[in-house]
């Protein structure tokens, strides 16, 4: 597989497995305008990630289409970045399982920062079809983005509870932003082609974007972590496969259905 | 290839067709006022229609397409359905005549598209209304507040009237 495909497999994924994550918010938002809000961004997310899967799918020119790719493949063959992954429920030891909205919209915000940034690089990419994709998927994001740091700041700059709650949730969800700005070969041979940023050059207007939104909401931003997640080299957490088993069963159950 | 005499006619009634085709989730307005028909050029088998995609993953989509194909195949005109994905879709796009249908509909239609929307994260500041709001579609009083950003679809916001108290859907600048 080629980097071009790689790297298109790497945003494509990580849309859908976050959309695939914030749909299990529909019907269980806290009130009913989030319900709506939290289903319509999961549905920009897979949209996204219809047309980029699509678009690799017919780059590497072996048949398979969104579908194939979004459900007959297993979790290693996923390339998304691990923040998309994980539950929404949060992912500390001896928590509850109960779904979690600070960590919903702090993720939100940090991971839609993370792809304003990607598709304002992408506006000039030497894949043209790519910079389509972007293109459109900006003007969407900046919608999503908008509705996340507004949350953030209500429920930092709120109760003593949702305050703690969004200030755990950063806390968990910064160390897993380090892979998003991580290098690699896939990273440095899309950058030579001039088809992508290099990952590294997106953290500093990232920082510029969450940080002004984490100070308004009087939150503190965590110490920098070494840890680096491996979800888009196909090496995920145990989160990814639940994901994948509530996403992929119906398609595999009946191959080839419609309706 | 030079096109048939009666290219240009045909380019015409094609453009009329689909002025009778509408959204079927906003079905007050056609394809041609929500600005997704973005050309019609008559080729050697009939008209090639680009069509650019609202929202990407908008479920209308493909009922879209297939209302489109219908109407033209009931007028007798074989037609060549492409999505053209750039330049993205604009609420700019959307006809005077479309903006008044959405407006009778009880739709406020989009303002012009802020360019410096996707650069900033815009708050909605809690307790005091600094942003612009849309005048209310049914009473026509301009002061309204945003409820929530996303509505019964991506397209829409939900807003409130302060005067007579109506919710209303917002055609979301995009
Ligand atoms: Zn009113």
């Amino acid at each position: 597989m080629t980097p071009h495909i790689e790297y298109l497999l790497r945003l494509g994924d990580s849309s859908l497995v976050l959309g695939q994550r914030l749909s299990e918010w529909t019907g269980h938002g806290p009130v009913l305008e989030e319900d709506i809000a939290l289903t319509n961004i999961a549905l920009d997310l897979i949209g996204q990630a219809r047309l980029l899967l699509t678009h690799a799918g017919r780059l590497e020119g072996a048949g398979r289409d969104e579908d194939a790719l979004a459900y007959f493949r297993d979790a290693r063959a996923f390339r998304n970045v691990t923040l998309a992954e994980l539950p929404n429920s949060g992912i500390e030891r001896g928590r509850t399982q109960s779904a979690c909205y600070a960590f919903t919209v702090v993720r939100n915000l940090l991971f839609c920062a993370w792809q304003a940034e990607t598709w304002a690089a992408l506006a000039d990419s030497a894949d043209g079809e790519l910079a389509a994709i972007a293109a459109k998927s900006a003007k969407e994001t900046a919608y999503h983005l908008r509705h996340a740091g507004d949350w953030v700041v209500r429920l930092g700059d709120g109760t003593d509870t949702s305050r703690a709650r969004a200030q755990r949730a950063l806390d968990a969800l910064l160390p897993y932003c380090n892979e998003l700005f991580a290098g690699d070969a896939v990273d440095a041979a899309v950058h030579a082609a001039g088809i992508g940023p290099r990952a590294a050059d997106l953290e500093a207007p990232w920082r510029a974007r969450v940080v002004p939104v984490i100070e308004e909401a009087t939150l503190a931003m965590p110490a920098a972590s070494r840890f680096v997640s491996t979800g888009k080299s196909g090496l995920h957490s145990e989160h990814l496969e639940y994901v994948l088993a509530e996403m992929q069963s119906l398609a595999r159950a009946h191959p080839g259905a419609r309706w | 290839m030079a096109a048939p005499p009666y290219a240009q006619e045909l380019v015409e009634r094609a453009w009329a067709v689909l002025g009778t085709v509408a959204d079927p989730e906003i079905p007050v307005i056609s394809v041609v006022d929500l600005g997704i028909v973005r050309s019609i050029e008559a080729d050697a088998a009939g008209v090639a229609v680009a069509v650019t995609p609202t929202y990407a993953a908008c479920p209308a989509t493909e009922v879209i397409a297939r209302d489109i194909s219908e109407a033209l195949a009931m007028a007798g005109i074989a037609a060549r359905l492409t999505t053209r994905l750039s330049p993205p879709w604009t609420t700019d796009w959307i006809t005077p005549a479309g903006r008044a249908r959405l407006r009778e509909f009880g739709i406020a239609p989009p303002g012009a598209v802020d360019r410096s929307a996707g650069q900033v994260v815009h708050l909605v500041p809690r307790g005091a209304r600094m942003q612009q709001t849309p005048p209310c579609p049914q009473c026509g009083s301009a002061s309204t507040e945003l409820l929530s950003q996303f509505a019964s679809t991506a397209c829409k916001a939900l807003y409130r009237c302060l005067d007579c108290r109506e919710p209303f859907d917002y055609f979301k600048p995009l």
